[in-house]
């Protein structure tokens, strides 16, 4: 490991820090991608659904979720942080720390991720769905065996994206004590002028976004059957 | 055929609103299916065809009317009701909307998940589906690898797994090429006969009726302009569009067009007719042509000649050039019309030919 400490001679010294920034990054990440998760798919299958021309056509409702959608989508990030922080103090006790990032972490990846879902159950082929319900499906039967069935490689390739753009998020909420990678580098390396800490938290998180790539590039081959 | 009516469509009117236009797609028809009909629902596309026949499992709601489908009343039914009656009424598609992420099995199993039968069961009734289409060896794959006419059987064999009394087929044959079709209609013929399966085809292919139905209505904008049972429609057709369907089916506009453009080298005038002769039934088998010769001295040249047989009828049609005497012409045209033979006089458009 002689070359490691030649080029990367601060982070060397820093593997326990390491370790934990990478465990905060995948925590705030994992979390996260759990709660927005099934928020932002409960909202894009209701926009779907709800949609003019819809199973369950509802102008009111749609309109609602768009606009919320478009509201949240149009906050940046760094603002939300801010704006955001007596909704967080209410919800987990503090606003600082890593758990406290979760708040607008979800705020801020729901609605991109209901987005996406909506995208990828918009491709469902509507004379598939009047398929089934011409042979007696409900709404319920529809949204679950037919959209998120037929939709499952699209759904997969929204979820890698939404997963990716989540990384780069957690990376910002460091600013409020979130902790994780983005911290790490932002506080030591670029703080202390500590430019081979700011290399390997990079690294680090360019591995870790391959891998979900990878992943999710191999389920949603596996579910796709169109080809 | 029973003449118990299974589906009776009553002064159905469908408008579509769109961005301040009014749209009316079906205006005040009213159409009845017997029991063991194949009925052909024939139009241009926009005539309003498939709007109409989505009325009949509410798929599209009637604007005005009322819809009675095995003597229950489709538009007072519950949404849990309306879905149990749908289970009874199949429908196939022209683009077949099968599920790309579901194997042929799963496709057609589709219809009973969530149903009465038990696992076990449901792969029974799943493999005598496949069975009655012809599709056992492909249960396992997907329909992307499929063929057009193979995917359409699959789709037919998911409409009939609740075993429903009626099947409507939505320009089901109209992606196909001419073989697939037949075959596909050859199908729809003989799940008409062993399950006594109602059938309404829907179709811009007049062919398509000629081959199976024993019924046949006519549309254009949204109004059904005729109707009746196939072999009156086709010998007696009264609307010019009718006409032009049958006659683009049995190819006479196409031998007509021909003949027309070398009208000329007919040599037509007093003395040489163009007519058509159409005939039904029974007198197709008397030797008309020697007839004419014996009786009139009247030469017949046949141009063009073609014989259909629908629902066990022949129906033929001649277009020939009658070479005789004028008043002797006259004589054996009489002798036709006396023998139930259609004589119509067929005038070249081209200018400077008689």
């Amino acid at each position: 490991m002689g070359w490691f400490a030649k080029y990367f001679p601060n982070a060397v010294t820093m593997k326990s820090e390491f370790i934990q920034a990478t465990g905060e990054t995948l925590y705030m990440t994992a979390i996260t991608a759990i709660i927005a998760g099934v928020i932002g798919m409960a909202i894009g299958i209701g926009l779907i659904v709800t949609q003019p021309g819809g199973i369950l056509e509802n102008r009111i409702v749609y309109n609602i979720l768009d606009k919320f959608v478009n509201l949240f989508r149009s906050i940046p990030f760094v603002i939300l942080l801010a704006i955001i922080a007596p909704v967080t103090r209410l919800i987990v006790g503090t606003a600082i720390g890593t758990t406290a990032a979760i708040v607008p972490l979800v705020i801020g990846s729901a609605p991109f991720y209901a987005r996406q879902i909506q995208n990828a159950l918009a491709e469902v082929d509507r004379g598939v769905i009047e398929a089934a319900e011409s042979v007696g499906s409900g709404p319920i039967a529809i949204i679950f065996r037919v959209y998120l069935k037929e939709g499952l490689a699209d759904i997969i390739r929204s979820s890698v994206l939404t997963l990716i753009s989540l990384i780069d998020l957690t990376a910002m909420a460091g600013a409020i004590g979130g902790g994780g990678l983005g911290n790490l580098a932002v506080n030591i390396g670029y703080n202390q002028f500590q430019i081979d800490v700011i290399f390997l938290a990079m690294l680090i998180i360019l591995v870790i976004v391959f891998i979900i790539q990878l992943v999710g590039d191999w389920l949603a081959r596996r579910v796709d059957h169109t080809a | 055929m029973t003449n118990e009516a299974i589906i009776q469509l009553k002064d159905i009117d469908v408008t579509f609103h769109n961005k301040g236009q009014t749209v009316e797609a079906v205006k005040q028809v009213s159409l009845t299916v017997n029991r063991g009909d194949i009925y052909g629902v024939v139009g241009y596309s926009g005539a309003g065809k498939s709007t109409l026949v989505r009325v009949i499992n509410r798929l599209q709601k009637p604007t005005a009317g009322s819809v009675e489908v095995n003597g229950q009343d489709i538009l007072a039914l519950s949404s849990h009701e309306l879905r149990t009656a749908r289970t009874k009424i199949g429908m196939i598609f022209q683009h077949f909307n099968l599920m790309n992420s579901r194997t042929i099995a799963d496709n057609v199993d589709y219809p009973l998940k969530g149903g009465k039968l038990s696992r076990s069961e449901r792969q029974e009734k799943v493999a005598h589906l496949l069975d009655l289409v012809g599709l056992t060896e492909k249960a396992t794959d997907y329909p992307a690898q499929l063929s057009g006419g193979q995917k359409q059987r699959v789709a037919i064999a998911r409409a009939l797994a609740n075993d429903p009394e009626i099947l409507i087929s939505d320009e089901a044959t109209s992606a196909l090429d001419p073989k697939t079709t037949s075959a596909i209609l050859e199908l729809l013929k003989r799940l008409n006969k062993e399950l006594g399966l109602t059938v309404v085809l829907i179709t811009h292919e007049m062919e398509a009726v000629k081959e199976i139905c024993n019924k046949v209505a006519v549309m254009e904008s949204g109004e059904i302009i005729e109707r009746g049972d196939l072999v009156t429609i086709f010998s007696q057709p009264k609307q010019p569009l009718t006409k032009d369907f049958i006659n683009t089916a049995t190819q006479i506009n196409q031998a007509l067009e021909k003949i027309y453009r070398q009208a000329s080298t007919l040599g037509l005038d007093d003395h040489h007719q163009l007519v058509q002769l159409q005939y039904v039934g029974a007198t197709t088998d008397a030797p008309l042509i020697t007839e004419l010769y014996k009786r009139y001295e009247v030469v017949s040249n046949i141009l063009y000649g073609n014989v259909e047989i629908l629902q066990d009828t022949p129906l033929g049609n001649l277009i020939v050039v009658m070479t005789g005497e004028p008043d002797k012409l006259k004589a054996a045209w009489q002798y036709c019309q006396d023998a139930g033979i259609t004589i119509t006089h067929l005038k070249p458009k081209k200018p400077g030919v008689a």
